[in-house]
């Protein structure tokens, strides 16, 4: 590591807990979906998908052991809703699979260009991450696209169906881009470009394909972002995911698996 | 209510009791079949099916079934209805006669020429 200093520490820090959690997060609530998936080989890639996301943080865990945070296992399973930096987006529980589509598109086109961000980062450590992941985390993005494509123009119940879980989902998926204290600190060190910059990718990448799939963004005027999940407070719906993800861990957190 | 270890199952809230009506015949997506590439210029392999409604589907699907375990360098998907079989009630066409062994390469002997023909370049 060639941090420069501690500031540069505590904002490597606070970026990697609010990425790894996310994909914790979001794969636990899209395994959620193991068992019932609409047909067997979308009910297998969709799991696939979500060990995916479990297995990223898993690496991000890493990244902030090495940094002097506890081991990952105990990073994840040990702590309570206040200490998570989630955005809201992935806390809320699966709902109609319509719902889960447009989180997971949303979701992923945001993860897919912040790792390509930071594939050229001066965090070498974390820029080693968003190069192993870029062909993971494309196939997610097709997998995302293909299926919006596909129900947006499929019939009138479907497209209904997107369009209102993208209405539901829209000011949840801006809160992805809350600012952080650091913002400064990491841009100048050449870590991260910021959130902003981010946000700003993101609606060049996702306008046209949402078009494309005869889907609205929500009018400008009315875009109000979920803030507050990065900081500690989450929705009600954090807690008991949390309880039912640590239920088995925490009977015997010493255990050897 | 079935009560179940598994808390999704109890949020999903399943009645038992529904009797579920087996699909028509439309409400099914065709199958395709997956072609398996391992590296390029080599075959593809046939490996199996999807069920997809259409093509771009079934590439995200044979992806996860059949490209997850060893390397795959690119992947064919083509609907099962473009597929034109032999009959079982024909299979006969495929017997060979002992008498026609010479057709198999197995049946030469030609090791010791081989090792005689390479004795002489190394020489």
């Amino acid at each position: 590591m060639d941090f420069f200093n501690e500031a540069h520490v505590d904002a490597a820090k606070e970026l990697l807990y609010k990425m790894a959690d996310d994909q914790l997060i979001i794969g636990h609530r899209n395994s959620e979906w193991t068992g019932f998936g609409p047909l067997l080989e979308e009910d297998i890639a969709f799991s696939s998908m979500a060990q995916d996301k479990i297995g990223q943080s898993e690496h991000l865990y890493g990244l902030l052991h090495e940094l002097g945070e506890a081991e990952p296992d105990t990073v994840a399973f040990t702590r309570n809703a206040p200490q998570f930096h989630c955005c809201h987006l992935v806390e809320l529980p699966i709902g109609e699979y319509d719902f889960s589509l447009i989180r997971h598109f949303l979701f992923d086109m945001a993860e897919a260009i912040r790792f390509e961000m930071l594939a050229n980062s001066t965090y070498e450590g974390l820029a080693q991450i968003a190069r192993k992941y870029k062909g993971e985390i494309k196939y997610h993005t097709m997998h995302a696209n293909t299926w919006v494509k596909q129900l947006g123009t499929g019939n009138e119940e479907s497209n209904t169906r997107m369009q209102n879980s993208l209405n539901d989902s829209w000011n949840l998926a801006l809160g992805i881009f809350e600012p952080g204290p650091h913002e400064t600190t990491l841009k100048e060190a050449g870590i991260f470009e910021g959130e902003a910059v981010l946000k700003e990718k993101w609606l060049e990448l996702v306008t046209p394909l949402l078009e494309k799939a005869n889907l609205q963004i929500p009018d400008e005027s009315t875009w109000e972002p979920f803030y507050g999940g990065r900081t500690g407070e989450h929705t009600e719906h954090l807690q008991p995911l949390l309880d039912e993800m640590t239920e088995v861990y925490s009977i015997d957190p010493t255990a050897d698996w | 209510m079935h009560k179940s270890l598994d808390p999704r199952v109890n949020r999903a809230a399943l009645d038992v009791e529904q009797q579920i009506e087996p699909l028509g015949e439309l409400d099914q997506f065709q199958t395709f079949e997956v072609f398996h590439q391992k590296k390029r210029g080599q075959q593809h392999v046939h490996v199996g099916i999807v069920h997809a409604p259409n093509a771009n589907m079934a590439l995200l699907y044979a992806k996860e079934q059949y490209s997850r375990r060893g390397t795959t360098a690119n992947l064919w998907v083509c609907p099962s209805s473009c597929v034109t079989a032999t009959e079982y009630f024909d299979e006969d066409i495929f017997e060979t006669t002992n008498e026609k062994t010479y057709r198999d390469p197995a049946v030469y002997k030609v090791m010791d020429r081989i090792k005689a023909y390479k004795e002489r370049q190394g020489k």
